[in-house]
């Protein structure tokens, strides 16, 4: 039997008393990239800190690759390897971006493949070689953009999460950014991309989980959607 | 007469400046990486002074006994952070199981036990309560001056400065104060040495990223809880021995760590909390305010002092070179 590379159930998340996720449950399956999409406000950013830790999910379960991780520390789930692209970036903005890196490099995980260095990461993203000094908060949204993502990948994760990595970024970035996930996804790296952008999404995604009010609306393969525009219609209105 | 005037103020200054970098740059780092003022801090500074003076008078050297009374700081740094502020439910896990062992099991008192092993389990502490931790640093801050008054009565205690450096330097018909020439130059070292660990080592860039988003640097697998126990035992070590180190000037008494304190706080509103270039600027503008304040305007020296303090909370809420929103 194979195991999911991230399987949540029956996961409930409040923010003091407000219950923001009811019963969320999905599962990404090793190497494929699930798309997790919905509305301004459905959770899907309070989804991402469940999993990763930042809030603990009242009730319910999380597995990587079956290994329960829910109530972990944030520390310890990265060390796991669930590494995170947040939204709206935050890097750490006074230190350089070869600092950002550094910090952020956790040794490769048994059954990890190759693992991530400087080197590795400047490869995918050659504008970042060129400003290796330079303190993070004086790149471009783009450069952020492509240091959130070196930074989740110097932790060497089993599975990477992404939140919105096209918000407010010039269409060019985001095809390149675009790119790049296929890329990793083509490597064989298990990835939750959450987004707004469909067309991006369904490009890349195999599966597609549509989370409404913090229920999962919509659940099934990217190919079904693609096929049926009513479901985008129904779940995500007019964009 | 004039110019000596100027030098010895100056040198007042600076000297000052550099005591009060010993105890704000860990304030400061505490207040960055935790986002709470460590009250306690200036009883860390009080505390040092008056170790030292024990130490002085049963004849152990000056350095020695500046970086003991600073090591015993720390120590006691350590101790408060890991079970007060952050309990970890690891140690009192391990206290538990020990009580358990050696008291409950032996008496037979198994329902105890159960209860006891539940409690831990169950047990939060202060984790997240950030109103709490600060409270519990003043409570902190209050043992530790009465602890110092039991011991030390309430006398003022004179450290003896190093006996070489007692005569004053006489450098073209002006005299200098040696001692205060050295404390500038052992503060100006310690920056150096903090500059190298924050600036050109892993850890130090883990601690500045945990200044700039302490969320995210935990999800990047940064041990941020252990960071919390390395920056107070360095704030702690910092500030014991800078209480050595102004011992012998600003003497070892009741109130000299709320005498302190304060402008610990003034410092950081200025240079920004988590910010050790802050500290430093900041420690030697208060420095001078605080010594010319009292040699020219007696009166007006408090005003002089909280004045920028006001200025910069109005305009610069993160302070002159800010990292973090107080
Ligand atoms: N820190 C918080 N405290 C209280 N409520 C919050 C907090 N963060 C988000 N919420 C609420 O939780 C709900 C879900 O927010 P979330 O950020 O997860 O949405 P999202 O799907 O990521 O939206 P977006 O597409 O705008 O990023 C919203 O109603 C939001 O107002
Ligand atoms: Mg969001």
């Amino acid at each position: 039997m194979a195991t999911e590379a991230l399987a949540l159930s029956g996961i409930d998340s409040y923010y003091g008393d407000s219950h923001v996720l009811h019963e969320i449950g999905f599962t990404l399956q090793p190497g494929h990239l699930l798309g997790l999409l919905g509305r301004n406000g459905a959770g899907k950013t309070t989804c991402m800190n469940t999993i990763m830790g930042f809030l603990k999910p009242r009730n319910g379960a999380i597995a990587l690759f079956g290994e329960p991780v829910a109530g972990l520390t944030p520390e310890n789930i990265a060390r796991k390897g669930i590494c995170l692209v947040p939204q709206g970036r935050r890097m750490f903005r006074t230190l350089t971006v070869q600092e950002n890196l550094m910090v952020a490099a956790l040794p490769v995980k048994q059954g990890g493949r190759r693992g991530w260095s400087f080197e590795r990461v400047f490869e995918i993203f050659p504008r970042l070689k060129e400003r290796t000094a330079q303190v993070a908060g004086s790149l471009s949204g783009g450069e952020q953009q492509m240091l959130a993502i070196g930074r989740a990948l110097m932790g060497n994760p089993r599975v990477l999460l992404m939140d919105e990595p096209s918000e407010g970024l010039a269409p060019q970035i985001v095809a390149e950014v675009g790119r790049t996930i296929a890329q990793l996804k083509a490597e064989g790296l298990s990835i939750v991309l959450v987004e707004q952008n469909i067309k991006l999404t369904l490009d890349l995604a195999d599966d597609i989980v549509i989370i409404n009010t913090g229920r999962v609306a919509f659940s099934g393969r990217a190919d079904q959607i693609k096929i049926d525009d009513a479901i985008v219609a129904q779940h995500l209105g007019v964009f | 007469m004039q110019g000596q005037f100027w030098i010895i103020q100056t040198l007042n200054s600076v000297a000052f400046g550099g005591l009060l970098f010993m105890l704000s740059s860990g304030f400061s780092l505490i207040f960055g990486l935790m986002r709470i003022p460590n009250l306690a801090h200036g009883g860390f500074f009080m505390l040092g002074a008056y170790l030292g003076y024990s130490l002085l008078i049963r004849g152990v050297n000056f350095w020695v006994a500046a970086l003991l009374g600073g090591l015993a700081v720390g120590l006691l740094g350590v101790v408060i952070e890991r079970f007060i502020i952050h309990p970890s439910n690891r140690i009192l896990l391990a206290i538990g199981s020990f009580l358990d062992a050696v008291i409950f099991r032996p008496l037979g008192l198994r329902a105890f036990s159960g209860a006891w092993r539940g409690m831990i389990a169950r047990f939060r502490g202060l984790a997240g309560n950030e109103q709490g931790q600060v409270l519990m640093t003043l409570g902190v801050s209050f043992i530790v001056a009465d602890v110092c008054l039991l011991i030390w009565t309430g006398d003022p205690m004179t450290l003896p400065a190093p006996p070489a450096l007692r005569r004053p330097l006489f450098i073209g018909g002006y005299s200098f104060p040696t001692y205060r020439l050295v404390v500038l130059g052992v503060a100006l070292v310690a920056a150096a040495c903090l500059y190298l660990l924050m600036e050109r080592t892993r850890l130090g860039a883990m601690i500045r990223a945990g200044v700039d988003d302490r969320e995210m640097a935990r999800g990047c697998g940064i041990p941020v809880s252990r960071l919390f126990t390395i920056v107070f035992l360095l704030g702690a070590t910092l500030a014991g021995i800078g209480g050595v180190l102004g011992g012998p000037i600003l003497n070892a008494y009741p109130g000299l760590d709320t005498d302190m304190l304060p402008l610990a706080l003034i410092v950081v509103i200025l240079g920004g909390a988590g910010s050790l270039l802050g500290a430093f600027v900041g420690s030697f503008v208060v420095g001078f305010l605080y010594n010319f304040g009292i040699a020219l305007v007696p009166d007006l020296a408090y005003f002089v002092l909280f004045l920028p303090m006001v200025l910069v909370l109005m305009f610069l809420p993160q302070g002159l070179f800010g990292r973090v929103q107080l």
